[in-house]
C-alpha cells in the first residue's frame, strides 16, 4: 500500500498521457472526415465532389463532329493519334457554344517545341530539332501543317 | 536552367529538398547522441561522465523541440502536417516515423528528465516565488512526495526508462537513414548500411556536441573543467567515430567494388561537384583530422590545457565533418540525373524560407532552448562541492 502511495506521482504522469490521448482520438474524431476510408486511405466523399465538377474537356469527337477539314488532315499524319484538347487546350465550354466561346490559336513557335526539341532522353526516331537553329523563331507553322506536319517536297519532318 | 551540365529530366533541374532537410538528420542526430551518452552514466554506469548526464538530457530535449521545425518550414502547406498523425498510412516511412518521434519525446525524454529532476522541482517549487512557483508546481504534477522510498521508485523506473530509451534513440535516427536509405530509385542513398552509418554518425555528433557544450558551460560559469570525464568522453568519442569511419568505408568500398551502373556517373560527381563538400571537408576535415587529434590523445600523455584544445578542436571538426555528411547525403542524392547523363547544382538562397539564413536560425535556436531549460532546471544543482569548488 505504501509502495503504492509512494508511486502516485507516477500515476498522476500516466494520467497524463491518457488524457493526451483521449484528447488527440477526441480531436481526430472531430477532423478526420467521416467518410475517411470507406473505399481506401482516402476521404469516400472526395469522388462524389469530383464527379460532381463540370467536365472541362469536349472530347476529339466533339471537335470532329464540326472540324471536319482539320480531322481528315490529321488523321493521314503522324499526329493521328494526339488529342486535339492536347494542343488547343481543355475546350468543353467551346464545344458547349461554339459562338460564345472561341479559342486562341496556339503558337506554334511555343507549342511545337514542348515536344519536339532535342534531348538526349527521347527515342531516336522521333522528330526533334535545336528550334534556335532549325527555325530561328520563325513559328514552325509557317512550313509545317500543324494538323499533318510532314513535309511532302522535303519528304517529311526532320 | 542554370548550372546543368549534361541532360537532366526536367524535374530533377531543380532540388526538391533544400538545406532544412540536411539540418534535419543533423538535429535528430544530436539528439540521438545526446541520449547515447546520457545511456552511459545511467545503464552502463559510466561514472566519470555523470558532470554531463543532466546537461545530455536537456541538450537532447532542446535539439529535439526543434527537430520538426525545417521540415515544417519545408512544407508548402504546414497546417496539414498533423493529418499524418490522425490517418497514418502503414507504408508511409515518415507517418510511422512520427510516432516514433513523439514516443521518443513524451514517453523517454520528458518522462525520464521529470524523474531525474522530480525532487528538484519540487524543492524548487517550495523555494520559488511568483510565476516560477505555478511553473514548478504544475510540472511537480501536485505531487510533493520526495520521500527516499519514492525517489528509490523513480530511480528504478529511471533506469528502465533509460534502458528501453536506446532503442529508442536508435530507432529515431535509424528511422532518419531508413528513409533515405529505402529509395531504391536513388543509388547514392539506397543502401541498407544507410540506418547503420546515421546512427554511428549521430553518436558521433551528439557525443561532440555535449562534450562542448559541457567544456562551454563549465566556462561560462567559472568552474573547473572535469579533465575525467572529458577525457572519458573524448575515448567514447574516439572509439565511436572510428565504428562510424569503418562503416562509411565499407559502403564506400562496396558501392567501388559493385560499380553498378550509377558509379560512373556518382564517382565523376565525388571528384568534381562533391569533391570539397565529401572528399574535403567531410573525410579530410571532418573525420580524419578529428580522429588522428582524438588518437593522439589516447596514445601520448599530454598536458590538460593541450588536451582541453585538442578536444575543442576535434568537437567542432566532428560536429562539421557530420554536417558535410549529411549535406552530401541530402544535397548530394539530388545532384546527378537517374539518366547517369548530366548533373545539376544547388544554390543555397539567402533569405526565404528554406535559405541559409533560416538554417542557420534553427541551428542556433536549440542553444536559446538549452539555455531557457538551463535556468528552469540547474542540470549541476545537484553536483557534489568538489566540483564546483575550485576556480579555473
Amino acid at each position: 500500500m505504501n509502495a503504492f502511495k509512494d508511486a502516485g506521482h507516477l500515476f498522476r504522469f500516466a494520467g497524463l498521457f491518457v488524457l493526451a490521448f483521449v484528447v488527440f482520438l477526441l480531436i481526430r474524431g472531430y477532423v478526420v472526415p467521416k467518410s475517411f476510408g470507406q473505399y481506401g486511405h482516402y476521404r469516400g466523399a472526395a469522388i462524389a465532389e469530383i464527379g460532381a465538377r463540370p467536365v472541362k474537356y469536349a472530347g476529339h469527337e466533339a471537335c470532329e463532329t464540326c472540324h471536319t477539314d482539320q480531322a481528315n488532315a490529321k488523321s493521314k499524319g503522324k499526329h493521328a493519334h494526339v488529342n486535339c484538347e492536347a494542343c488547343h487546350g481543355a475546350l468543353a465550354k467551346h464545344a458547349d457554344d461554339p459562338a460564345a466561346v472561341t479559342p486562341v490559336k496556339p503558337d506554334s513557335a511555343v507549342l511545337c517545341a514542348r515536344c519536339h526539341t532535342a534531348t538526349a532522353a527521347k527515342p531516336k526516331g522521333f522528330p526533334q530539332v535545336n528550334p534556335a537553329d532549325h527555325s530561328n523563331g520563325v513559328p514552325c507553322a509557317t512550313c509545317h501543317q500543324p494538323h499533318n506536319p510532314a513535309i511532302a517536297d522535303a519528304g517529311g519532318a526532320k | 536552367m542554370t548550372g546543368v551540365e549534361g541532360f537532366m529530366y526536367p524535374n530533377e533541374v531543380g532540388l526538391q529538398w533544400s538545406v532544412l532537410i540536411v539540418l534535419y538528420p543533423f538535429i535528430t542526430g544530436l539528439v540521438a547522441g545526446a541520449f547515447i551518452l546520457a545511456s552511459l552514466e545511467r545503464v552502463f554506469h559510466v561514472e566519470a561522465v555523470k558532470p554531463t548526464y543532466r546537461l545530455a538530457l536537456l541538450t537532447a530535449l532542446a535539439f529535439l523541440i526543434v527537430a520538426p521545425l525545417p521540415l515544417q518550414l519545408h512544407l508548402g502547406h504546414p497546417e496539414r502536417s498533423p493529418e499524418m498523425y490522425f490517418t497514418p498510412h502503414s507504408t508511409s516511412a515518415m507517418a510511422m516515423f512520427g510516432y516514433v518521434y513523439l514516443w521518443y519525446l513524451m514517453a523517454v525524454l520528458v518522462f525520464e528528465i521529470w524523474l531525474d529532476y522530480r525532487k528538484d522541482i519540487v524543492l524548487l517549487s517550495q523555494s520559488s516565488k511568483g510565476l516560477l512557483k505555478v511553473m514548478y508546481k504544475v510540472m511537480s504534477l501536485g505531487s510533493d512526495n520526495i520521500s527516499p522510498r519514492a525517489l528509490h521508485i523513480d530511480e528504478k523506473v529511471g533506469w528502465i526508462v533509460t534502458l528501453i530509451g536506446i532503442p529508442s534513440a536508435f530507432l529515431l535516427h535509424g528511422y532518419v537513414g531508413f528513409i533515405f536509405g529505402s529509395i531504391k530509385a536513388n543509388p547514392w542513398w539506397s543502401s541498407p548500411l544507410m540506418p547503420v552509418v546515421f546512427i554511428f554518425s549521430a553518436m558521433v555528433s551528439g557525443i561532440a556536441g555535449v562534450m562542448l557544450i559541457y567544456m562551454a558551460t563549465t566556462k561560462l560559469r567559472g568552474r573547473t573543467i572535469d579533465m575525467r570525464c572529458v577525457d572519458t568522453i573524448a575515448m567514447y568519442l574516439f572509439y565511436i567515430f572510428i565504428i562510424d569511419f569503418s562503416l562509411e568505408m565499407l559502403d564506400l568500398i562496396h558501392r567501388i567494388y559493385e560499380a553498378d551502373e550509377s558509379f560512373r556517373s556518382l564517382d565523376f560527381m565525388v571528384h568534381t561537384q562533391l569533391y570539397i563538400p565529401h572528399i574535403v571537408i567531410q573525410i579530410i576535415l571532418g573525420t580524419v583530422t578529428p580522429l588522428v587529434l582524438l588518437f593522439v590523445t589516447q596514445v601520448v600523455k599530454l598536458p590538460e590545457q593541450i588536451r582541453k584544445r585538442i578536444y575543442v578542436i576535434s568537437g567542432c571538426l566532428a560536429l562539421m565533418g557530420i554536417f558535410a555528411m549529411r549535406w552530401n547525403v541530402v544535397i548530394g542524392g539530388q545532384l546527378f540525373s537517374k539518366s547517369f547523363l548530366g548533373y545539376t547544382t544547388y544554390k543555397m538562397t539567402l533569405v526565404t524560407r528554406e535559405g541559409s539564413l533560416v538554417a542557420i536560425g534553427l541551428s542556433i535556436l536549440p542553444l536559446f532552448i538549452l539555455w531557457a531549460l538551463i535556468k528552469l532546471l540547474p542540470p549541476w544543482a545537484t553536483e557534489p562541492p568538489t566540483h564546483t569548488a575550485a576556480a579555473d
